[in-house]
């Protein structure tokens, strides 16, 4: 289904004008050993109901962001500037 | 009367029992297949098939059944090789017919790059013995007149891979003759029965939860597709799948003009006509993850701009229906196929994306293989689950994202 994302800096928009980025997961100590780096590069959660994902407004203010939407609905809960949320050392 | 009914069903309704030796979970194509091939092949008899839904009810029957096998890997064009001859073989090993018909398959070429793209799948698909070659327009305008091969087009078509044994299947019917044939060697079938969590002790599946009652088995198999990582997670074995939406419509019925099946990867389209005259249209997956059946009216859009650039005299055209069905996507658009690293009983056939119907019975025979003898068969191992952790995955994209 098709939906509305509220973009923290352009307010709602078609999911169609973004890019989809995946579930946030946070990167392993650039010194981790191979097996957690492919882990991060392969493995996902795949939650069926809320999950924190990243978007990219590709035909708006083109900046990334994050958001919380349930997979099965495609309500998304929440959108937000990840440096205010969490600080730049979440990224 | 009732009686009458009674001794034509497919298949019987079992009550669920405390102890099987395989616990297959998701009865789509590829769980009947396993369940299959594990009763005729091995005796493994005490198999139960655990189906949330209906039978069919996942992609296997949400899906526009083409058969093909000109892949682009070594490992898997022999993989999917064997399954198009086991469907060759399907009508008559089941007794039932599963209306395959080898209609013919032309995957176009727009770009350079496209054309380059080709000519390694035509050569790899024929040293391994794939009835598979380029053609030029010259022949694909015989072969397909109502293909708009002008050099006017937007993206005029430079050539085509042309895979004469490709085809179309009827879906439903490979569904239910296994089903069939799997409830005559006595495998249970059971409907309506969502398995819910699993226990794991000592690095096993102890015990299976369902809607119906909890069970026990030697060994459990996740045959989701879409739902693969929500099955999976219950036995604690985490996957590289990511599920999207993937969607296809209907148009009301043509008298017959198009013969094969025609796809354009550059477009992100495919085409075909059915024995109905109704033309099967499907698209490349949703640009985002979702577990969500619902329909988009930018795919739909997508759908009928990109057919008429191929087929411009098709405007006007009325779309009947639109669907959607969830795949479960992996890095390297290629399967994981086998038991788990770190859960001995615990196996699993996924990964099956947008292309999996045409590799049930091949998948289906050499899963139950290696379950019933603990040997991997070497046309698996390239699909093991194991292969993420060691960097080496398959490539199988250029030949699968979006032909299916
Ligand atoms: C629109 C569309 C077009 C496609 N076109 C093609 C094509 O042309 N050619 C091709 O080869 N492939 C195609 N595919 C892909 C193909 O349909 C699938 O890869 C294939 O059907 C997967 O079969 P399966 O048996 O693994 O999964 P499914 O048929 O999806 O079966 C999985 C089953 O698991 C059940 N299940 C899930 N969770 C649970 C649970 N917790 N407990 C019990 N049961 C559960 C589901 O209800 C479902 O019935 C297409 C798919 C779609 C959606
Ligand atoms: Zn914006």
């Amino acid at each position: 289904m098709s939906f509305l994302i509220p973009c923290p800096h352009c307010g709602p928009r078609s999911v169609y004008e973004f890019r989809f980025g995946g579930e946030a997961r946070k990167r392993p100590a650039p010194e981790a050993d191979a097996a957690a780096w492919a882990e991060y590069l392969h493995v996902r959660r795949n939650a069926a109901g809320v999950q924190t994902e990243w978007w990219f407004h590709r035909a708006g203010c083109r900046q990334w962001f994050q958001a919380e939407r349930h997979t099965v609905t495609n309500h998304v809960r929440r959108a937000f500037r990840v440096e205010e949320e969490t600080g730049r050392d979440a990224l | 009367m009732d009686e009458l009914f009674q001794s034509r069903r497919m298949w019987r309704r079992h009550e669920l029992k405390p102890h099987y030796d395989v616990a297959i979970v998701g009865a789509g194509v590829h769980g009947l297949a396993t369940a299959y091939y594990l009763a005729k092949e091995h005796g493994v008899r005490k198999v139960a098939l655990l189906e949330k839904g209906y039978l069919g009810c996942g992609s296997s029957g949400r899906n526009t059944a083409i058969l093909r096998s000109n892949y682009r890997t070594v490992e898997g064009i022999p993989f999917y090789e064997l399954s198009l001859k086991l469907y060759e073989q399907m009508s008559a090993e089941l007794g039932w017919n599963v209306l395959f018909s080898q209609c013919g398959h032309l995957t176009l070429a727009h770009n350079d790059s496209g054309v380059a793209g080709l000519r390694v799948r035509a050569e790899n698909n024929q040293l391994l013995g794939v009835d598979s070659r380029i053609i030029y327009p010259a022949e694909i305008r015989r072969l397909v007149p109502a293909l708009d091969v002008s050099s006017g087009a937007h993206w005029p078509i430079l050539a085509a891979l042309y895979h004469p044994p490709g085809g179309i299947i009827r879906h439903d019917a490979v569904v239910w003759g296994y089903a069939r044939a799997c409830d005559a060697l006595g495998v249970e079938i059971h409907p309506f029965t969502e398995v819910t969590g699993m226990e794991t002790a000592r690095g096993r599946v102890e015990r299976v939860r369902t809607t119906r009652g909890d069970l026990a088995a030697g060994a459990v198999v996740n045959c989701t597709a879409g739902w693969a990582s929500t099955v999976s997670q219950m036995a604690g074995v985490p996957l590289p799948i990511v599920t999207h939406p993937l969607q296809a419509c209907v148009t009301e019925p043509l008298k017959p003009f198009l013969h094969h099946v025609i796809v354009s990867a550059t477009l992100h389209v495919y085409v075909n006509q059915t024995d109905k005259g109704e033309l099967v249209i499907g698209a490349e997956i949703d640009p985002y993850q979702s577990y969500s059946f619902r329909g988009t009216l930018p795919t739909l859009e997508q759908m009928a701009t990109y057919t008429l650039e191929l087929f411009p005299q098709l405007h006007g055209l009325r779309v009947l229906r639109q669907w959607a069905g969830v795949c479960d996507i992996t890095p390297d658009f290629a399967p994981i196929i086998g038991r788990a690293e770190d859960v001995v009983n615990f196996y699993m056939d996924v990964g099956w994306g947008t292309y999996g119907f045409k590799a049930a019975p091949g998948s289906g025979k050499l899963l139950a293989a290696l379950i019933a003898t603990g040997r991997a068969p070497e046309l698996l191992e390239p699909f093991a689950p194991g292969r993420f952790r060691q960097g080496r995955l398959v490539g199988e994209k250029a030949a699968a994202a979006v032909s299916h």
